[in-house]
Order: C-alpha cells, then structure tokens, then sequence
C-alpha cells in the first residue's frame, strides 16, 4: 500500500510540475460552485487564479489540494465576500501541503477568516482579512489561522475586527509572521502552544493586546517555547476587549502592548511600544488551575531588551492595576513580571522553579506573587532597574522551507 | 429502509416465479465503482434497478445503525454492497474491515410530511463511499426534481427543501448537498477518508428484513459477507440515542460518539480543540466536564466551560448545539437545523453529572 501510495504522490507530483496549469475563476453568478470546484479540481502544480471583483459567496471555501497557490489581483480588487454565509465555520479552509494563499481580500467571514489544519508549508502573502462593521463580538474569531501547521509564512496580512486575535498561530512550528499589521482586533498576534516562531516587523495597533505568546493546557502540543519578537511597533493598543467570555483572550487588559504567558525561550527585543495604556511588556503565569500534569503554567528563560518604550502602563485597567500604579507613582515600569515561580501541580503539590530572566529593559516591577493563582491585588511589588540571572541564549532565527523564504522577501 | 425492504421482496417474488436469473443488465457494475473517474450519473452503477432509485439491486443489503448522523431530520436509506467473492472482515474497533470495492450507498431524503414518512418521497440526494484500490472515495449524486436522475456533484450545492415536521409545523432549509472536501471533514482520520457509521457496536441491532427481523450482525454473517464476528450478544452495542429505557448518559455519549466524535478525536479534524467525544474517552476535561475553549471564539457564547456538571444552561456544548449560526454552531457542517431532541437529551445528561469539585 505504502509503495502504490508513494508511486501515485510521485507521478502527481512529477505531472504536476509539467503540466501545471492556470484555473482561472472570475465573479459573478455562481461563484460559490466555479470557485469550489476550482479548488476541487485543481492539481499539484496548479494556480487557482481570480481576476478582479468582488465574489459574493454562501459558504465556505475549502482545498485539499497539495501544492496550489490560490491567488487573486491584490486585497481590495479581489475580495471574497462571506456577507451571506450559511454555513462552515471558515472562509478557507486549507488542508493539503505547500499551498500558497495571496493578494486577495477576505472580508466579513462568519468564523475565522483563513485557516490551515495539519499542512506543512502554508503562506499566506499580502491579503486583508477583515470585518467591515468594525470590532464587534459577533465577528469571526481569527483573521489567519495556521493550526497544528508546520512551516508557516505570513508576510504583508493585515487583519482587523477580529474577536480573537488578528494573526493566530496556534500549536504550530517554524514560524515566521512579518511585515503584516494587525488593528482593531482583540488580539493583533497571538502565537499559541507553538514552537520556533519569529514574529518581526509587524504593527500591532489599536487591539486591546498587541502581541501575545502564549501557553496552554490540555492541547495535543504543549510546551510553546523559542519565539522571537522583534523590531515591531505595538502602539495605541486602546480598543476595548471586546472577545467574548470563555476566550483566553477575554481575560488580556485592555492596553496591553507584549504579553507573555507560561512559555519559555522568549526574547523581546528592538521593538517600539508606546501608548499602552496596561502594560508595556507582561510576563505572567497561566492564571487558571489545570488538570494536565505535563504542563508548565510559568513563563522562563525571557529575555527583554533593546525595546524603545514610550509612555506604557499609566492607566492599567486589571485588577490591582490601577492602585498599583498610585503606589508605584502614578504609572507602571515599562516591563512588569508576576514573579511566580512555584505552581500546584494537578494532584496538590506544589513546586518551585528557577525561572531565568534577563530584562535589560527597565525599570522593572515583580509583583512578587510567589505561588500560581495568587491575585495581582495581593502584589508586593519590587521595582528595580534591571532584572537578569544571566545571559540567556538567543533561539536561533526561523528557517522556513525550500521557496518559502524567497516568497517572503520578494516584494 | 420499509421502502427498499419491500421493493426487495418484490422482485425476489417475482424471480421466484420465473425461475429467471437476473436480467445482466441489473448487475452492480463492480468495475465502474472502483474506476479512477466516477461516473457522471447514478443509474451508471446499477445499484438500483430503477430510474429513482427505490428499488435496490439484490446484491444490496439494506442496514440501520444504532445511533445515526443527524442531517437537518432528513430520513436515511442506507444500504452495504460487496463484490462478488468478497468479505468483510470483523474489527472491534472502528469500521468494520471493507474489502475493496466495497460500496457505502446513502440515500438522503424528506417526506412531505412527517407524520407520514413513508408517502410523497422527495430523494435530494444519494452518497457513495467507495473503498477503491487506493483508499475510500466520497461522492455525492444529487436528484433532479423528477426524481428520475441523479446526477455527480462534486463542488457542493444548496438545495431548498421544505417539510411539515413532525410537529405539524412547515420547514424551509437550505438543504447543504457536500462538495467533496467536506465530506473528508467528517470521514478523515489521519487524514484518510474512512467510513464512520458501519462500526460493529452501532450495526448491533435487529433489523426488520423482509422475511423477518434478524440482528444485523448474523445476517451479513449467514449471507457470507462478514467473517469473524462474535455472537451480537457478546459483541459490543453502541446505545440508541432515542431509547429512553437507556441509560441518558449512555444515550448521550453514543450520541456525541456519532454526531461529534469523527472530528472530536485525536486524529480527527478538530483535534486541536482538545475536547474529544468518542465512545471510548474517559479523560473528563477531554470530554469537556470544566474544560476551557480553546479557540471558540463567539462559539464560546460568553460560558466559560464546555460542560458544567449539573448545569446545561452554562455549558457551551449546549449552546453550539443550539445555535444554527455558521462560527457559533456544532457541527460546523451538515445541518442548518438545530436538533431539538439531542439538545434536550445532552442538556439532561448535563444536569445528570454530579458537581465535582475537580480542577479545570
């Protein structure tokens, strides 16, 4: 079986290549069925082509297709619009490997803009996913959502209105998220249970958080660590949290520029944050109990430095927040850690960590809250100028796949 | 399924009193079943013996399952063909083991009313599953409204449809015909198309053959297309979901096992949801009792866990369920109807569980 299976992949691939061909789709009646079967017969090699207009659809799109590039004329002249989707819970859903999705505009979709499930090599260039009523509740969770992928590429995606987070990369590996801008969302960018991410050269702007590194619980890849953040500029993250409860996302401040949450091997670095009204740069522990006995809820081996920070942390609006910043003379340091470094293990015991920081940035403020859970109302804080245990290692930059890269400096 | 039985009886008779074999032109095309390209209509295959399809070919045998899909209430004809010298081989778990060229065949249709479901027929769609050299294929024939056609649909399509239910109330859905990338949402594991009803625990029941009712199981046994099968009474029995002399987390559970489990797995297309309902989870958070969404998003509906023991009303499970909005409602496919009578049933397995003081 294994040998057929291998014979058929290598003959696709091989026909693909010489044969390769333009699947061109224009708007108009019937764009939902003459885009789908595009996407359905489409073959390895193939571009699924779509000239200008706006493709009014009415239910979501998806390809298994290995090896296609689904490209449009440009965000704003091609635009699938999901105004009237029924159904599917995406406006794309990618499946198959090495698939490319570029220069078009996603707007309105009823739940996550695009999304690639289990695909190694997915890039997706130059698009504008949006909703167009502005951020509200009932839009779709996330504008680009590569999960459980390998060797993801996003590059010039700008995403707003979305109640989850802009740009998420969830339980994924080797990432790269650049030159694109997230704003209006409740989240810009948000990597998620994943591991050797950079995520550079971005604008995160007017979110409730700017960036987001995250850890949690109970998912099939756990143990987020080796994310790089760098040269971006989170600025004015001043919308509301408007993600509905239940969400992680429902609990980040408003105002809060970088957020890191029960990670390791994070580096904060040469990036520009001012106008956060929460928090310049957050280092926090998970803060729910947990039922999985693998998982580590503390962040560790941070590095921040370099950071060029502007007026941050002056109007903190989580719990505790506010008088902390009385306390601390009216606005919070640029970078703020919990100091948690013990936390109960599922079955009671508790245990305790070395967690290493080097946090050049200052002043900094440890809250000094000790044990997993405790509240930031019960903060003890201690400000200092710096924050180091040592010089922590770099993660070495993200290589993406074979023409990835070159995809990504090609503009 | 009465239908079919009894077109089959028909024709038996009929066969009986010829002493005819059967015309060759009625014969199941095995080959085209199993060729690259599918055929471009239904009536090609010979699986049934008339143009509309309510007779089926003898080589047919007609089957039920325990627990079925929902699929906005439309009724299901289904029916297993083997080739000729083939067998199914008995598995435990999972579907039962289908020789190839073995063919899946799935009727999808609406009375015009439904306090009499067996008059004024409307056929919308038939599906194939087809185990082919290479792997199972899906394909979906749609009917036209004569009711004489079926024709290959590979990109989806809408089909209006309206019923009285069995309220006495009138229906209008969008009917949702699946393109072909949909149907491997629910019938991939690992990302192989994989049959998802035709498990022994849910083909474990009687079935109302025409010459009398006979366990499912025994039948295929004693017609010579499935080996290896223990005795129905020692083998394991998915519940009914709609039997309330079941147990309701029993009837519950096999429903989420149907309806859910096939993306809600570990290899499934939701496995990074981390929430898993098949029959065989026992891992309480994985199951959803004080799990947190991952990536609901609006479909979280403003709760805070999947399940709240004792308490439907704040248990998103619930709520998907409920919804018919696309982003908010579960299944994200293959419905534009909520079910009504598996919401009551979770929700009152909901309130079945006892709080636990677990951490979540």
């Amino acid at each position: 079986m294994r040998t057929v299976l291998f014979g058929v992949l290598a003959f696709a691939m091989l026909s693909g290549a010489a044969d390769a061909k333009t699947l061109k789709v224009t708007p108009g009646a019937d764009a939902q069925e003459r885009l789908q079967a595009a996407l359905i017969d489409a073959k390895p090699g193939d571009v699924v082509q779509l000239a200008s207009g706006r493709y009014e659809l009415t239910d979501g799109l998806s390809l298994d297709v290995a090896n296609v590039v689904v490209q449009g004329m440009g965000p704003g002249k091609t635009i699938l619009a999901f105004d009237r989707q029924k159904g599917e819970a995406e406006g794309l859903l990618v499946t198959s490997n090495n698939v490319t999705v570029r220069d078009l505009s996603i707007q309105n979709a009823r739940g996550n803009g695009v999304k690639s499930k289990g695909v190694d090599r997915i890039s997706m260039i130059n698009l504008v996913v949006e909703w167009t009523g502005g951020p509200r509740a009932g839009n779709g969770s996330y504008g680009v959502y590569p999960v459980t992928s390998t060797n993801v590429l996003i590059d010039r995606v700008t995403v707003r209105g979305a109640s989850d987070a802009g740009i998420y990369v969830g339980q994924s590996k080797n990432i790269v998220v650049q030159n694109s801008r997230a704003e209006y969302n409740v989240a810009g960018i948000e990597i998620e249970n994943s591991f050797n991410a950079d995520v550079h050269d971005n604008v995160s702007t007017h979110n409730a958080g700017g960036i987001l590194v995250f850890d949690l619980p109970g998912l099939p890849q756990m143990g987020g660590h080796s994310t790089r953040v760098f040269h971006n500029e989170v600025v004015d993250n001043d919308t509301p949290n408007f993600a509905p409860k239940g969400n992680t996302v429902a609990g980040v401040p408003t105002g809060t520029g970088i957020m890191v949450m029960a990670n390791r091997d994070v580096h904060v670095f040469d990036n520009h944050l001012d106008g956060n009204a929460s928090s310049g740069v957050m280092l926090v522990a998970y803060l729910n109990t947990f039922t999985d006995p693998t998982y580590n809820p503390l962040p560790r081996d941070i590095s921040v430095h370099g950071n060029l920070f502007g007026r941050n942390g002056y109007a903190p609006v989580w719990k505790g927040g506010a008088e902390l910043a009385t306390a601390l003379g009216g606005s919070l340091p640029p970078v703020l850690w919990d100091g948690i470094t013990s936390y109960p293990k599922p079955d009671g015991q508790v245990v305790s960590e070395a967690v290493h920081l080097s946090i050049s940035d200052g002043p900094v403020v440890n809250l000094a809250l000790k044990l997993q859970g405790t509240p930031a109302t019960k903060a003890d804080p201690v400000v200092t100028k710096t924050l180091s245990d040592g010089n922590l290692a770099e993660p070495a930059p993200v290589v993406l796949a074979g023409g990835q890269m070159e995809m990504g400096r090609a503009h | 399924m009465k239908l079919a039985a009894i077109g089959a009886i028909g024709f038996a008779g009929a066969l009986l009193l010829t002493g005819a074999a059967p015309p060759p032109d009625t014969a199941v095309d095995a080959a085209l079943l199993v060729a690259d390209d599918p055929a471009p209509t239904l009536a090609s295959y010979h699986l049934f013996r008339d143009s509309s399809a309510r007779e089926p070919n003898l080589a047919l045998v007609p089957y039920t399952l325990n627990t079925p899909l929902f699929s906005d209430y439309a009724l299901k004809f289904r029916y297993l063909f083997v080739p000729p010298s083939r067998i199914v081989s008995y598995r435990e778990q999972g579907a039962l083991d289908f020789p190839v060229g073995t063919t899946l065949v799935k009727t999808f249709a609406y009375p015009a009313d439904f306090r009499a479901p067996d008059e004024k027929l409307r056929f919308i769609e038939t599906r194939l599953l087809i185990h082919k050299p290479q792997g199972w294929v899906a394909l979906t024939y749609v009917w036209n409204d004569a009711q004489n056609e079926a024709v290959l649909k590979r990109a989806g399509v809408r089909v209006p449809v309206s019923f009285i239910d069995a309220s006495g109330a009138e229906q209008r859905i969008d009917y949702q015909v699946p393109n072909v990338n949909q149907c491997k949402e629910c019938h991939s594991l690992s990302g192989a198309i994989v049959p998802i009803g035709p498990k022994a625990r849910n083909l474990n029941r009687d079935y109302d053959y025409s010459e009398d009712a006979e366990n499912q199981l025994a039948h295929w046994t004693r017609l010579g297309l499935l080996q290896g099968a223990p005795s129905p009474s020692v083998t394991a029995r998915l519940p009914q979901w709609d039997n309330a002399a079941e147990p309701i987390e029993a009837r519950a559970r096999a429903y989420l096992d149907v309806n859910c489990g096939h993306c809600h797995n570990r290899a499934g297309l939701a496995s990074n949801s981390g929430l898993y309902l098949t029959f065989e989870e026992s891992d309480p958070t994985a199951l959803g009792i004080g799990k947190r969404p991952v990536a609901a998003g609006k479909g979280s509906g403003d709760l805070l866990f999947s399940i709240v023991p004792g308490h439907p009303e704040q248990s998103i499970l619930v709520y998907r369920m409920a919804s018919t909005e696309p982003g908010v409602m579960m299944p994200q496919i293959g419905r534009t109807l909520s079910h009504k009578e598996a919401v009551a049933l979770i929700s009152d397995y909901i309130s079945s569980l006892k709080p636990a003081a677990a951490r979540n």
